[in-house]
């Protein structure tokens, strides 16, 4: 029996009960549906809750161990010369065995000792999946119908049915957490990892970076060092283009379309801006790589200029384009707040409508328009598609923005995307940037919404 | 004396004012015209987005518009018993091996009966695609009769025809550095004078999976991986989503923790996405164990990444519903869930489902956590369920943008077109949604 299987029995189950315990609230309450302290509708949703909640638990209790006891089983029984072979080879023949039990293609030739192996590995799979069959739809029946006898009118059951919601709620806000531990405990342990491997002074500070570690020890050119300053300089590099392009067209849209266009122009121009938002990065990234950097090569080169056919301009170029959409909002949300009465005071002064920008809502919104800021930085940090597309590959440590640089993400993907080895310090390098890469997006973050939000309750 | 006084300081107060007032005029017009500047400083950021989004578009369509169209090749093939059934058995194991290249290539050479060296047979060939053998195979399993005869069909023209006739490679340059010889164009062009060629719409570029020939490349096969990780997305992130804004909203009370998960929902919604793939590939690939480029594990990560936008824009939602309401339930005797469920929910229920499509919109366009776990992978099967091997089309634009051969080009375009119309449609929806059923208390 597959879990699937098992899983839609047990919720079959449930239903059933659900109408059971609703029908038995009706007969206890012998046609007095004032007499019970809940609606019918409770008991059964209590009678289903028993029935289907403990034995789902147990089946996922049971699959996620289900496959290490086995594993186990199988090796303990294995013959002793392929036990012995140490733990890298092992795991490469637990592989094997595995893929011989799904079906899949086998790496080395298949001997009968692992054939048996395999064959031991199916008849215990298929064992313990009727016994958790059989264990789970006794348990949902068992409590089930135990619950369906306890059915009394005086039960509270709309408060144990309540409670229970609570907690399955507790339990889905509790994933916002759970998601950023996990994020943090997959980068950490795989940095700390990479950290034995490569110190972490020469990864902060080393100005070299080439991760191709040789694989045979006479290859040449492939020393690996991990430096990941010309990474850092390449993004920001390429983050501050796209802050001189986002940053001046953002605000300034902004401050038009909230001070100056009448609602006509606003009601078309907002949205039209923020389509630019919407627009997935994969589609910027082709825009960047097949558009804008040969038009600026093109260019470039009319100009004289020695450019790049992946140069940190056309990266940044469309990236700030991106972005602008994601300035002019949040400055929009700020200008906004910036109280009717400090306008009027200062045309009551007889300033202009700029001069009363420039001088009095422009200080007054300064916090908040930094803080949507630092969101934009930011996001132009971990920014990866577009970089991908249109950015180099070699770590180059230039401020020039004709030539071509290469920023962390770039190198995450790259470390990341085809076959991978999980011990190499290549691979782990990956985890070692996306670890630098949450902290600083982190902190960026924190200080943003931390600055955005205190300037919001200034005004309130 | 004390009047002449009075009088002096106002004669000196009207000077003053006098001159204050032509000291403001004299700075009037460099004021206006600082004025007219700042306004059009405004004017031109406005303009200038704009202007990206025109430019954007009309880039993307220009490049893409023409794949909706293919070139084709009308063949007269004769089926030949000797070549694809010696033995007559008409067993469909024989059939499925034949070789029907042969069938195309003696049918070429037929077609132009003068060309005899080796290399020009290999060029004459090389116009017509290799879907060619499969179109006839098709064709020849379903209807074995067909054997014998001769059969008229339309097969895809190879992408470097295509490109030609879309007038993408330079017919004038010199031979070498063309992607088609001269023989090839004259051959080419009397096809098409004969009526042999024609460019039709490009269904296949709408049924079929991906493939190493731009001709024979679809992005159905990406358009099913996209929905189906999109369904798992869809499946996990709306009941959480909306369970923990019900939550935050209405029963949490205010202490330490509810302020670490709100924090935390702010922050997320902040992460760079590739750092969710990150996690995605350390946690449910190599901790769990599920299958690589898998749409299970793509709307796994996509989930934890939308998660954020559904609880915001849902707790928005649930805001906006008066008070009111949920008073009057309670003051009729309900429980405060059933309040709740009955009540303030279905109210809010437009803006939740806004949020959440509007959330979808964003999982749609993804790729950066897609290419951590695996979903970069070249796959020509279309993935049937969840545990398939698969890519989502945001992946297949960016893995045909990679790839060399012009024909990719149109196609990626073309691909992208698919995907903002996807795009546009649900943000519209979402629109509407709002338009029609948000009440304003």
């Amino acid at each position: 029996m597959q879990a699937p299987t098992i899983i839609i029995a047990l919720l079959i189950l449930s239903s059933v009960s659900y109408y059971l315990g609703r029908k038995r609230a009706f007969a206890v309450a012998q046609g007095h549906i004032r007499k019970l302290h809940s609606l019918p509708l409770y008991y059964g949703l209590y009678t289903a809750i028993w029935a289907g909640v403990p034995a789902l638990l147990l089946l996922a209790f049971w699959f996620m161990f289900e496959d290490t006891m086995i594993t186990h089983l199988v090796v303990a029984d294995l013959p002793a010369h392929i036990a012995d072979q140490g733990a890298d080879r092992l795991n490469l023949v637990i592989n094997d065995i595995k893929n011989m039990v799904n079906g899949n293609i086998v790496s080395s030739q298949i001997n009968p000792a692992m054939q048996a192996a395999a064959d031991h590995y199916k008849q215990l799979q298929s064992t313990s999946h009727i016994l958790v069959a059989i264990i789970a739809l006794c348990l949902a029946v068992g409590s089930g119908s135990l619950m369906l006898t306890k059915i009394k009118a005086k039960q509270r059951a709309r408060n144990a049915v309540e409670s229970f919601l609570t907690v399955v709620l507790i339990l889905c806000s509790s994933i916002a957490i759970l998601t950023t531990i996990g994020i943090l405990l997959s980068v950490l342990f795989e940095s700390i990892r990479f950290f034995r491997a490569v110190p972490i002074t020469e990864f902060i500070f080393g100005l070299e970076w080439s991760p191709q570690t040789a694989i045979r020890a006479d290859q040449v050119g492939s020393s690996g060092a991990f430096g990941a300053v010309p990474l850092f300089a390449g993004t920001l590099l390429i983050s501050f283009i796209a802050m001189l392009v986002a940053v001046p067209i953002g605000l300034m849209s902004a401050i038009f379309l909230s001070e100056y266009a009448g609602p006509k122009v606003r009601a078309t121009a907002k949205p039209l801006l923020e389509i630019l938002a919407g627009i997935p990065t994969v589609v910027y990234g082709f825009f960047a790589a097949l558009s804008v950097a040969p038009f600026i090569r093109d260019t470039g080169g009319l100009l004289g200029l020695d450019v790049a056919s992946e140069s940190a301009l056309a990266a940044g170029l469309v990236m700030g384009i991106m972005i602008i959409p994601f300035v002019s909002s949040l400055s929009d949300d700020v200008i906004n707040a910036v109280p009717q009465s400090l306008r009027d005071g200062a045309y009551g002064l007889g300033a202009t409508q700029s001069e009363t920008i420039r001088r009095v809502i422009f200080p007054a919104a300064l916090p908040g328009i930094v803080g949507g800021i630092l969101l934009a930085v930011s996001r132009a940090i971990g920014e990866t598609m577009i970089v991908v597309m249109a950015a180099g590959l070699a770590a180059n440590l230039t401020a020039n923005p004709l030539e071509a640089v290469t920023t962390v993400t770039v190198q995450i993907v790259t470390l990341l995307t085809g076959d991978q080895e999980f011990d190499s310090p290549k691979t782990l390098a990956a985890f070692a940037l996306g670890l630098m890469l949450f902290t600083v997006t982190l902190v960026l973050n924190v200080i943003a919404l931390h600055v955005v939000r205190k300037y919001r309750e200034q005004y309130e | 004396m004390n009047n002449m006084s009075s009088q002096t300081e106002i004669d000196e107060a009207e000077i003053r004012s006098r001159r204050t007032i032509e000291i403001v005029n004299q700075g009037l017009k460099r004021r206006r015209a600082a004025e007219k500047r700042f306004r059009f400083y405004g004017k031109l950021a406005i303009s200038m987005g704009m202007l990206f989004l025109v430019v954007l578009f009309a880039s993307i369509v220009s490049k893409g518009y023409t794949a909706f169209l293919q070139t084709y090749v009308k063949l007269d093939v004769y089926i030949d018993e000797q070549k694809i059934d010696p033995q007559g058995t008409r067993e469909s194991e024989t059939l499925s091996r034949a070789n029907y290249g042969a069938l195309v290539k003696s049918t070429l050479r037929g077609m132009f009966p003068d060309v005899k060296s080796r290399r020009d047979k290999k060029d004459l060939y090389a116009l017509v695609s290799n879907g060619a053998d499969f179109e006839i195979r098709k064709r020849v399993m379903e209807n074995p009769a067909l054997i014998g005869q001769t059969l008229s069909l339309w097969v895809p023209a190879d992408d470097d025809v295509d490109m030609l006739l879309k007038g993408h490679i330079n017919r004038e340059g010199a031979e070498s550095e063309r992607r088609l010889k001269d023989n090839q164009l004259r051959w080419i062009d009397q096809m098409w004078e004969q009526g042999r060629m024609e460019k039709r719409f490009n269904t296949t570029f709408f049924t079929a999976g991906d493939s190493r020939d731009p001709e024979l490349a679809g992005i159905w096969g990406a358009v099913s991986g996209s929905f189906l990780t999109l369904i798992v997305t869809l499946l996990l992130s709306f009941p959480i989503g909306v369970a923990a804004a019900v939550y935050l909203e209405e029963f949490a009370p205010k202490n330490h923790l509810t302020d670490i998960i709100e924090v935390n929902i702010n922050n997320l919604a902040a992460v760079p996405s590739i750092v969710f793939g990150l996690l995605g590939l350390a946690m449910f690939i190599n901790l769990f164990g599920l299958p690589r480029s898998a749409p299970l594990v793509g709307g796994l990560v996509l989930s934890l990444m939308t998660l954020p936008t559904i609880i915001i824009a849902s707790r928005a939602a649930l805001k906006s519903v008066p008070p009111s309401i949920r008073e009057a339930a309670l003051g009729v005797g309900a429980s405060p869930q059933q309040a709740m469920m009955y009540h303030v929910l279905p109210l809010a229920m437009p803006g939740i489902l806004t949020g959440t499509i509007i959330g979808m919109a964003q999982a749609l366009g993804e790729t950066a956590p897609l290419l951590m776990i695996g979903m970069v992978a070249f796959i020509v099967d279309i993935p049937g369920n969840v545990f398939d091997p698969s890519t989502v089309l945001p992946v297949q634009i960016f893995l045909w943008a990679d790839s060399p051969e012009r024909a990719f080009v149109e196609r990626t375009s073309a691909a992208i077109m698919v995907l903002l119309t996807f795009l546009i449609a649900m943000n519209a929806i979402a629109v509407v949604l709002r338009k029609r059923f948000e009440r304003r208390w």
